[in-house]
């Protein structure tokens, strides 16, 4: 006879799922963890109300600057009163619509770039005629319209026109680029190297100031380009560069053997490139595109400091133009840091979903 | 059946060759280069006649005129525009180099932070990476500007933390007074190398005869820092310092570094460390877990497998755009000319406004930056060979 002795079965283990378990494994795990969760916490529960009180409850929304002056809290009025000097800068007040429409066109024809349905060829021509549209509009002089030099576009359009048309343009320079670079003759392969090198040595700003003080030394006599058309030309050759070394990158990705099979076919060098590498290599190389796409909306601030007055430099007219509400500053660069949050981090993430897209033959 | 084509020997010479259209293609680019540098130079020559611009470096050579607010050597408006020049870069290199180590220590800890178990430091390190990658560095360095030199105290009331002052006047920190026993400290610590090297060949060869392993990076420092220390007790250990004090009007006495400087180091840093903070996060992320787990199957501990193991793969992929991040530091420095930095760009912008001679003064700006970039890659590729796996 055997006796049969239970012994006492285990406590449930703890809660691993649920909120209270997610805690547990994620905030509370060993007291190395807690003790960052307390110390974290109390830093945030002393800055977040004293920011939420700057912000909001001390905040004044609008009114005039006597207001803000009287006012311990963040004076978002400055927005109110400024907003359309800051989005529209130097253009004539009375026509800021014009700016208005050109901005909501061009932001509309980067959207629908960016659904994949749209990627057909149609496009590029959609793209032509929404820029000269854009030209058009800003500048009048027809149908009644009132003419606007190219001195006074500033802004938000400017901005948008200075990264999109840009990159537009750099992008045909950087294809003939990147392939110049892998190509087996050694005078082409080391001019696009010596290039891109080059570019990529020295600082946008020196670019820009050769734009600015060096080209109308370069051009034959009385020849004369105006500026806006002289700073598109020195970012577009800037972006080309580093966009031609992303692109490089797609194309080094192509295995040897779809040139070989494409040799066999009888294809020549540019049908290869065209038919075979080059829709390959790009549907590879657009989340990095992207991300160039984004460092140029970026680098339009720069355009500032050779007086064209995109959106960082039509703030700072509109701030410092103003004694009165000088003072404020602060509020106005947090308004336009939010626009350009707003665009750089949406663009990040669909360079995230794209990725997704673009490689899914890749994916099992 | 058809004779196969002729070898391309015999029809060298002809369009069809390849060999000879390559060659074709070559002159023609080479010749359009030529000539459209050739079309340039013609112009600007012609138009630097026409308007009576000179050219030449030999302005180099002339009285600046001009003040340069800070600088690591004696400056004043007397002397040439060489010497401008070498402030412009010697203070270039100083914002550059501070920022570099800043941006990798804080860049370093946040890509860490990514992989915290503690949920509040992941959110936080990738709030951080988010907004500050995504707001042009322009605007971000006029804003710590605009903090340092609007909302600080003036320096009659300037914030006092510890030995520090900070205000609209910068931040004014104590600095030793020189004294020889320092030029000894110094040389206790380059005798300390050579020892710190004969100490690290000899545990490698103990490590490579039995196995053990012994410290090769802390013992090494240890006796680095020993020999210095060593040497400045020997010198008679100066200690005496230059503290900064509250005089009648500003801070007075001690090191200072200007508000401009300052609202430049921590708007570059702030903005490359959220990058390298991505560029760590890639690193760590390329190492397979696989080699982890091998790692522990081995008996390594959690440090050494994570010093031995994983580290020296990661470095391997973080390394090359850890380069590229600091170049990009370095170039971005060039935005000193917005906030009134007297960095090399400002340097060449007053020169350009003085003088009026834009090609050259642009030439001086690309001479420097492209060194610098062609310095860097130089050594990136020599990084490179080095590190890279052996393959059979």
């Amino acid at each position: 006879m055997t006796s049969h002795t239970f012994i006492a079965p285990r406590p449930a283990p703890a809660a691993a799922s649920g909120w209270l378990g997610w805690c547990k494994s994620n905030l509370f795990y060993d007291w190395k963890t807690s003790l960052g969760t307390v110390l974290i916490g109390l830093i945030v529960l002393y800055v977040l109300p004293r920011l939420f009180n700057w912000g909001v409850t001390d905040a004044v929304l609008s009114g005039g600057y006597e207001a803000c002056h009287a006012a311990q809290g963040a004076c978002w009025a400055v927005v109110r009163e400024k907003f359309r000097f800051i989005l529209f800068g130097r253009y004539p007040h009375e026509e800021h619509w014009r700016a208005l429409i050109c901005t909501v066109l061009l932001l509309g024809l980067i959207v629908v770039s960016c659904t994949r349905a749209f990627w057909r060829t149609w496009l590029a021509g959609l793209w032509i005629g929404v820029l000269l549209l854009y030209f058009a509009l800003m500048r009048g002089g027809f149908a009644g319209l009132r003419y606007v030099e190219t001195d006074l576009w500033s802004g938000l359009p400017l901005t948008i026109l200075l990264a999109s048309l840009s990159m537009v343009m750099a992008f045909p320079i950087a294809v003939l680029i990147a392939l110049g670079r892998r190509s087996g003759m050694p005078a082409i392969r080391s001019l696009c190297t010596v290039y891109v090198e080059l570019i990529r040595g020295v600082p946008l700003i020196s670019v820009l100031f050769m734009a600015s003080f060096m080209f109308p030394l370069l051009m034959p006599q009385g020849f004369n380009i105006d500026v806006l058309i002289r700073v598109l030309a020195g970012i577009t050759l800037f972006a080309a560069a580093y966009m031609a070394e992303v692109i490089r990158g797609g194309l080094q990705a192509i295995p040897k053997g779809q040139i070989e099979a494409a040799a066999t076919l009888g294809l020549s060098y540019w049908q290869t490139q065209r038919k075979i590498v080059l829709p390959q290599a790009l549907a590879m190389v657009v989340p990095g595109l992207m991300n160039n796409f984004i460092s140029t909306f970026k680098d339009t601030s720069l355009v500032a400091i050779v007086s064209l007055y995109e959106l960082t430099g039509a703030m700072g007219m509109a701030m410092n133009s103003d004694a009165n509400w000088r003072a404020f500053r602060v509020e106005g660069y947090l308004f336009i840091a939010l626009i350009y949050f707003v665009f750089c981090y949406s663009m990040s993430r669909y360079s995230q979903w794209i990725e997704s897209q673009v490689n899914k033959s890749r994916q099992r | 059946m058809t004779p196969p084509p002729a070898s391309a020997k015999t029809t060298r010479w002809s369009w069809r060759s390849q060999a000879f259209r390559a060659l074709a293609y070559q002159v023609l680019a080479v010749g359009f280069i030529g000539i459209l540098v050739w079309y340039l130079a013609h112009n600007t020559a012609t138009n630097m006649r026409q308007r009576g611009i000179q050219s030449g470096f030999d302005f180099l050579l002339g009285t600046a005129g001009f003040d340069i607010g800070e600088s690591l050597f004696a400056f004043d408006s007397g002397e040439s525009y060489l010497q401008a020049y070498l402030v412009g870069v010697t203070n270039t290199l100083r914002v550059a180099l501070l920022g570099i180590f800043l941006t990798t220590v804080l860049g370093t800890l946040l890509g860490i932070g990514r992989f915290s178990r503690n949920a509040l430091v992941r959110g936080l390190c990738r709030v951080y990476v988010e907004i500050f990658r995504n707001i042009p560095v322009l605007l971000q360095l006029l804003m710590w500007y605009l903090l340092c030199t609007e909302l600080l105290p003036d320096m009659a009331n300037a914030w006092e933390l510890g030995p520090l002052f900070l205000s609209k006047g910068g931040l004014n920190f104590p600095i030793p007074v020189w004294a020889p026993g320092h030029a000894m400290a110094a040389w206790g610590l380059l005798l300390g190398l050579p020892l710190a090297w004969l100490w690290r060949s000899h545990a490698k060869n103990r490590f490579n005869a039995t196995g053990v392993p012994r410290s090769m990076v802390w013992a090494p420092l240890a006796v680095v820092l020993a020999c210095g220390l060593i040497a400045w007790l020997l010198g008679g250990a100066p200690s005496e310092t230059n503290r900064p004090f509250r005089g009648e009007f500003a801070i007075e006495n001690g090191g200072a570094l200007t508000p401009e400087f300052l609202a430049l180091l921590i708007g570059l840093t702030l903005y490359t460390a959220a990058f390298v903070a991505e560029v760590v996060r890639g690193g760590i992320q390329s190492v397979p877990q696989g080699q982890a787990e091998a790692a522990s199957a081995l008996g390594l501990s959690q440090s050494h497998s994570m010093r031995l193991v994983q580290l020296p793969q990661a470095l391997r992929v973080i390394i090359p755009p850890l380069t590229n991040q600091y170049l990009n530091l370095t170039k971005n420095s060039s935005l000193a000319v917005a906030i009134g930095y007297p960095d090399v760009v400002s340097i060449a912008n007053t020169a350009i406004n003085q003088t009026g001679r834009a090609v050259e003064c642009i030439a001086l700006i690309m001479v420097v930056y492209l060194t610098t970039s062609l310095l860097t890659a130089l050594l990136m590729n020599w990084y490179n060979a080095r590190s890279a796996i052996q393959e059979r």
